[in-house]
């Protein structure tokens, strides 16, 4: 990104590539095609969940137990846990490669990052399959 | 989690300092600029969100009991107005990736992108008041003296 941006040497043979794969180019995609689905995975789970009959003050395990009985729910989630994790993932990745000043803050930022997604992603799709409706309190 | 953020706002704060004292000018920026503020800012509250959200869900692994004492607390009048803001927040980052969308691939993107925020802006207000009012009615008729 910013090597592609400098013109000390413009002429120099040795100018790095301005591209070395296509990284940028496919995440670029991703977010809008993950931002489209999201509108209406995230938009349909708020109206559910917050605005619709009551809203949250009808929400409890049963509420939850009800949901997740019905593999189109199950589904659901799970689409909107990977592609909400993924697409805030890669907006944070560029909002720290704009921000952070030292390359040593960069990386240790993104590896929180990217330790965080791990956790939420492997958690998040656990509790969708291994959800048990019976299970003793 | 929250170093990110207060990082990317220091570094922020520093460059607005910086370039206001070498050239003694600072771009203010037009809608199109703040638009693309505030869906950093939206989109960086709800991955934060996100993160939280999903190891409160996490509970019906451990029990309903621990579960629904987790889901009581956005019950209350405090949580319940940051879910408002949450959805707000959502909400506007939603209209505006669309903006955002028409603006790269759609060929009048370019040209109508300031009547598209605007419309955003329309949209976002007309979904909002009825949307707070059903998100809050229960909440603010509870506390005063309604009951159910």
């Amino acid at each position: 990104m910013s090597e592609s941006l400098t013109l000390d040497k413009p002429r120099s043979p040795r100018r790095p590539a301005a591209r070395r794969n296509n990284f940028e180019l496919y995440s670029w995609a991703f977010m809008r095609i993950s931002g489209l689905a999201l509108v209406i995975l995230v938009l349909g789970h708020l109206f559910i969940m917050n605005i619709l009959d009551g809203g949250v003050h009808r929400i409890n395990f049963a509420f939850v137990a009800g949901r997740w009985a019905s593999p189109f729910w199950q589904f659901w989630d799970l689409a909107m846990l990977w592609l909400a994790q993924l697409h805030g993932g890669n907006g944070l990745r560029t909002i720290i490669d704009d921000y952070a000043r030292k390359d040593t803050t960069r990386f240790w930022l993104k590896m929180l990052l990217y330790a965080s997604m791990a956790v939420i992603l492997v958690l998040g799709t656990l509790v969708i399959f291994t959800f048990d409706p019976n299970i003793t309190a | 989690m929250s170093t990110t953020a207060s990082t990317a706002a220091e570094a922020g704060a520093s460059d607005r300092a910086g370039a206001s004292r070498r050239s003694g000018t600072f771009y203010r920026g037009d809608p199109g600029m703040w638009s693309w503020v505030a869906h950093r800012v939206t989109g960086v509250l709800t991955f934060f969100f996100l993160f939280v959200h999903v190891l409160d869900t996490a509970l019906v692994r451990v029990s309903p009991n621990a579960y629904d004492e987790v889901i009581e607390t956005y019950k209350t009048p405090f949580v319940n107005l940051l879910e408002v803001g949450l959805v707000g927040a959502v909400l506007y980052h939603a209209l505006n990736g669309l903006r955002v969308i028409l603006v790269d691939f759609w060929e009048k993107g370019p040209q109508y992108q300031r009547p598209m925020l605007w419309t955003t802006l329309g949209i976002w207000v007309l979904v909002m008041i009825p949307g707070t009012y059903f998100m809050l009615a229960r909440t603010v008729s509870e506390m005063f003296g309604g009951g159910h």
